[in-house]
């Protein structure tokens, strides 16, 4: 495994205006990220998570904008609350919550979107890939 | 009583800010005619490749604004064309235009480009700085508005081969100037600038040494799109060069040549190239020679920093006296002071750029005469009045905006064309909406997510951006095998006009019912492609990006692989999702014809004024007792050291006595719910709770004097003050005959942390006290420690020059050796003398930076809206949207953006002003499409979702005795999403980001 595979579901607002910063900084990061948008942190599911290791997911990043920042008042700390939920039911099940990892990052924060993909991919890198993947 | 005004606007120049004046006029119901002199519009910001401090491509946040202003109903595009005569007066002026022959049909042209190939005859092309080659017959650049090419039958050798190509017949030699007559209401003037002809200063031997070239031509080797396909080259020999020298102030800033004016732009754009060549070429060597290093704005010091630290680009001070060649190896020998140490010194670069200024527009006198109005000393347009009314000229309906003003970076030249936009209508604003007509779209297909799918998939080169990196070719290839995709291409630049017919021509040939665009961010160029969708008929909801730029191509730079696989990758989602899309219907709602402004200083008052006397009622907050800001506490004000008072007196007069504004004072904003066009604002005025409804809202909040604590000794010794306790002394005469008073610069201000930034106006503040000072107390010593002086401002470096002239003494000290104090003696390091030398001083003023107000953290939580890195509110968009927020409804302007002088706050307030009225003048505005529904024969009723959403958008209706269901209230919902994954049974779905649609996306990244 060159590089593992994370599904990375970014806010519009925040997680994807960092994206987007860091590549007009032309800030680079390992090429693990698959981007699939969605308007707030808030939509994701935790069906889609699951369906994802389910289907071989080597990582799962969600990124929001900070707390109080949420350009619909709150949905950030649903994803918050739905995400360490998920987690603990994702320990329970003896899968281990590292592969999932909840960030805020602001429209601005292109550097910190690329550490947050480089630190990630190298935690995942160092555990090794998904034991589900077929 | 009608006056039988004219709904229409002629605005001259079709430049960026001409651009932005067209698009806020026709969105508010006034008919625009957009008249260019040149066959394309872009103006000087086309040609860039890059923009200071972002970088973002230039081209590319152009083009969707000037394809915007092409397929405009309200817009009339005249190019190639020149305004002859101007007759009549405000509401009424008569207009003759001539549009100039471009031997090609404009109706019948469709850009296909067959002619140019077939052209036997090369000329100079003018938009690469005349570097590159073109063909006698072309267009200016591949994106040019509109997509029609012209003869340059100067050059013409009338061979006919064109004529002999075109199978749509558009060519016609016998094509004569033609004469065009409009009746307008009002005048826009942006013709922007000329770029100093640097062979004029003869010293730098431009023309004469091959190596030696402007920064214009340095910026269109940078280009992708340029003569060299983006890489730098020495003219000698080819070769890349390995060591470059700038030199700044090139026609600028030198009384000698008659430019005694500062350009504004320059040090920064040196600074972009220069890091734009280091990110080509990293062993490059760059060496920047510069007098003051003018980096006032937003994030501009820490961009200077970047360069520094990141890039190893080399600063020098100096004044560069002479070049010469070396003749063997073509090299520069560059001669020059320091003027830090006051050395003589040689510099040897391979290659020399003269970072030109920005001067007068060559016709600018023709048309100054023609519109009967002034110019100024400098060949600029002359407005009213610097201050206070910086957009309007001495002829009532006569408006100037952008570069034609006077130089000005980007951001500046679009929120003056807003504000000129704003300005225009009020004279004449009761015509409005007597002269435009609504855009009619083709008749949509019908589209139903039963019937199979047929794809289109555009794959974008955007230049070299993308193709530079990624592998265009194996991405088109890879579309071209995903299910249902029926056609795959690729495109030079998605956004430009031609490919967005190019689109439409697909959508009707292959029958398309999805498109798929690979390219850059959706959230910038998501709009553009819709509306392209749109008048090819389909569905604009029927349409998905994958972002293969900012999320690729400028991220995995250096593994073009890598890149590549996760192009494909995100086209194959996207195309995954693309296929369960569905159309959406767009509902509109009105807007209540009313704003809040929040802060009455200068920038507050004079929004409030132009939204208020565009007949749009305005409710104006201020938490303090009297409205004036900032502004009240000053005395004088620079560069034309009249009264602070007499510029705001008959401005708060004004505020009290219009009809239109309804002034709190005392009051706070306290809350507010809603959307654009419907905001509920609570008020709280002492102890009370005012409740308005509004459509938009202006932050206008301002900033403060930064209070340097334990700095130099203030706050323990009286006589250490800050220069805004300086000007209250100066105001009430007490100053005790002071003998000498020194001046310290850039306290607390361009820190290495914290506050990084330059706060812009410090230094003229600084040489407004010392003039003050000198006329007061004419034998009193003034000396100002400096670190660069920013007078950048129209008149600032006369008024810098001015004062040297009156014997202020100007001590430049750097930021490792700052001054220090001692027993009433300032101590600076003298670098000529190379020691520290001692300042008598009785007193002694800080000059520190403007910074946000205590009460701006709470405003951004109840507004929600972002603040940048520096404390103030952050606007959209660096370059293109400097006066609004990314929240729709919401606008900023003035010091609550950043600090800046009265001038730059008042041509923000009218353009935050223009972008607010826009909404009101509609009337209406688009909901949200994408909101979230239910399918009542799933859901049970558990009110799970009624709980979650934070907007009450959800209830349970009862639809049968005993039964309900969720129901959506489609004005409320704002389409978060968030409540789908509460849902037990699965009843809710998000328009446009279902669940069966997300997990399209995973399965097509993880099962391939
Ligand atoms: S919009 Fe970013 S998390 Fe809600």
């Amino acid at each position: 495994m060159k590089y593992p595979k994370i599904v990375t579901f970014l806010c519009s607002w925040c997680g994807y205006g960092g994206a987007d910063t860091a590549g007009v900084s032309r800030f680079q990061y390992p090429p693990s990220i698959r981007v699939i948008r969605v308007m707030c942190s808030g939509r994701v599911d935790s069906a889609i998570i699951l369906e994802a290791f389910e289907l071989g997911a080597d990582g799962v990043l969600v990124c929001g904008c900070h707390p109080g920042d949420c350009h619909y008042s709150d949905g950030n700390l649903k994803a918050e609350k739905r995400i360490n939920d998920l987690k603990q039911i994702l320990e329970l099940v003896g899968f281990g919550s590292e592969r999932l990892r909840l960030e805020w990052v602001s429209a601005s924060e292109g550097a910190k979107f690329a550490s947050v993909v480089k630190e990630f991919t190298e935690e995942i890198t160092e555990i090794g890939p998904n034991p589900l993947k077929k | 009583m009608t006056k039988n005004y004219v709904g229409a606007v002629l605005i001259i120049g079709g430049g960026v800010s001409g651009i932005q004046a067209s698009l806020d006029l026709a969105e508010s119901g006034l008919k625009v005619y957009l008249v260019e002199k040149n066959p394309s519009i872009g103006g000087g910001m086309a040609q860039l490749d890059k923009t200071f401090p972002t970088n973002d491509c230039s081209m590319c946040i152009l083009a969707p604004k000037m394809v915007e202003v092409a397929r405009h109903p309200n817009i009339e595009l005249i190019t190639y064309a020149e305004v002859k005569e101007v007759k009549g007066h405000v509401g009424n002026f008569r207009i003759k235009i001539q549009k100039n022959p471009r031997y090609v049909d404009e109706k019948t042209c469709n850009g296909c480009g067959l002619c140019a190939e077939k052209c036997p005859v090369l000329i100079p092309n003018e938009f690469d700085s005349n570097i590159g080659a073109q063909k006698v017959i072309g267009l200016p650049f591949p994106q040019a508005v509109p997509a029609v090419y012209t003869i340059y039958k100067d050059f013409c050798i009338e061979c006919r081969s064109c004529e002999f190509v075109c199978d749509k017949k558009a060519i016609n030699f016998q094509q004569e100037p033609q004469e065009i007559q409009i009746n307008v209401g009002a005048i826009i003037v942006s013709t922007g600038h000329a770029v100093f002809d640097a062979a004029k200063k003869s010293v730098y031997k431009f023309g004469i040494y091959k190596n030696v070239i402007t920064s214009l031509e340095f910026e269109r080797l940078l280009s992708a799109s340029g003569p060299t396909q983006g890489h730098v080259i020495k003219f000698s020999d080819g070769q890349e060069p390995k060591n470059i020298a700038f030199i700044q102030c090139v026609g600028s800033r030198d009384e000698k040549i008659g430019n005694p004016y500062c350009s504004r732009v320059c040090c920064m754009y040196a600074t972009k190239e220069a890091i734009i060549a280091k990110e080509h070429n990293r062993n490059l060597e760059i060496t920047i020679f510069f007098m003051d290093l003018r980096a006032y704005g937003k994030a501009f010091q820490e961009y200077v920093q970047r360069a520094r630290d990141e890039y190893g680009i080399n600063y020098i001070r100096a004044r560069v006296s002479d070049i010469q060649e070396d003749t063997k190896t073509n090299n520069l020998i560059i001669k020059y002071i320091d003027t830090v140490t006051s050395e003589y010194k040689k510099f040897e670069a391979d290659m020399v750029v003269l970072s030109c200024g920005l001067v007068k527009q060559n016709n600018a006198e023709k048309l100054a005469q023609i519109l009967n109005t002034e110019l100024d000393e400098n060949g600029f347009f002359k407005e009213k009045d610097l201050k206070t009314a910086p957009m309007d000229t001495a002829i009532p309906g006569i408006y100037i905006c952008g570069t034609a003003q006077g130089p000005k970076d980007i951001p500046d030249s679009v929120a003056q064309g807003s504000g000129a936009a704003a300005r225009a209508v009020i004279p004449i604003a009761e015509a409005r909406g007597t002269l435009i007509k609504e855009k009619i779209f083709p008749l949509e297909k019908l589209v139903t997510i039963e019937e199979e799918p047929r794809i289109g998939v555009f794959v974008c080169h955007c230049g070299t951006n993308i193709a530079g990196v990624v592998n265009i070719p194996e991405v088109v290839n890879h579309a071209k095998s995903l299910p249902n995709v029926v056609y795959a291409t690729n495109t030079v630049y998605a956004c430009a006009d031609d490919a967005q017919t190019q689109i439409k021509k697909a959508i009707n040939d292959y029958n398309l019912n999805r498109v798929v665009v690979a390219s850059c961010t959706p959230r910038t160029h998501e709009v553009l492609f819709r509306g392209t969708l749109k008048e090819g008929g389909l569905n604009p909801y029927l349409f998905e990006m994958a972002n293969i730029r900012e999320h690729s191509s400028w991220v995995h730079t250096h593994e073009p692989q890598e890149a590549t696989e996760r192009a494909k990758d995100q086209l194959r989602m996207a195309a995954a999702k693309a296929r369960l899309l569905r159309p959406q219907e767009e509902k509109e709602i009105p807007v209540i014809p009313s704003a809040l402004v929040i802060g009455a200083g200068i920038s507050g008052m004079m929004a409030a004024l132009n939204i208020a006397d565009q007949g749009f009622k305005v409710y104006l907050v201020d938490k303090k007792s009297e409205p004036g800001g900032l502004l009240k506490e000053i005395y004088k004000v620079f560069p034309t050291n009249g009264y602070s008072k007499d510029v705001l007196e008959p401005i708060i007069k004004k505020v009290k006595e219009h009809n239109n504004i309804e002034l709190l004072t005392s009051s706070t904003v306290k809350e507010v719910v809603g959307y654009i066009g419907n905001f509920d604002v609570k008020i709280s005025r002492e102890d009370q709770d005012i409740l308005v409804k509004v459509g938009t809202i202006v932050v206008a909040t301002g900033s403060q004097e930064f209070k340097p604590n334990g700095m130099f000794g203030y706050g323990k010794h009286p006589n250490v003050m800050t220069q805004l306790e300086l000007e209250q002394k100066l105001a009430n005469h007490e100053l005790k005959n002071p003998k000498n008073i020194v001046m310290i610069q850039c306290v607390g201000a361009r820190e290495e942390n914290g506050r990084t930034y330059c706060s812009r106006v410090c230094c003229a503040v600084a040489l407004k006290n010392a003039q003050t000072i000198k006329e007061m107390y004419p034998n009193c010593d003034v000396s100002i420690c400096y670190r660069d002086i920013q007078s950048f401002g129209k008149k600032h470096e006369e008024y810098y020059e001015k004062t040297q002239e009156i014997g202020v003494n100007f001590l430049k000290y750097e930021p490792e050796k700052p001054p220090s104090v001692n027993d009433g003696k300032v101590l600076v390091f003298d670098n000529v003398l190379r020691r520290e030398i001692e300042l008598d001083a009785d007193y002694i003023i800080l000059s520190t930076p403007l910074v946000p107000t205590e009460d701006a953290e709470t405003l951004s939580k109840t507004l929600k809206v972002p603040r940048s890195p520096d404390g103030f509110f952050a606007e959209a968009h660096a370059k293109l949207r400097p006066v609004e927020f990314m929240s729709d409804g919401i606008y900023l302007c003035g010091c609550a953006q950043g600090p800046k002088d009265i001038t730059d706050s008042v041509s923000q307030a009218c353009g935050a002003a223009s972008r607010a009225i826009v909404p009101m003048a509609k009337g209406k505005i688009k909901l949200e499409a994408l909101t979230t529904f239910v399918d009542i024969d799933v859901c049970i009723g558990c009110g799970q979702c009624v709980k979650i959403c934070s907007f009450n958008a959800i209830k349970l209706k009862e639809i049968k005795p005993g039964i309900s269901k969720a129901d959506v209230e489609e004005v409320i919902c704002k389409g978060c999403g968030g409540c789908v994954p509460t849902c037990p049974t699965g009843a809710l779905s998000q328009k446009g980001f279902e669940t069966i649609q997300i997990r399209s996306m995973v399965k097509a990244f993880l099962e391939e």
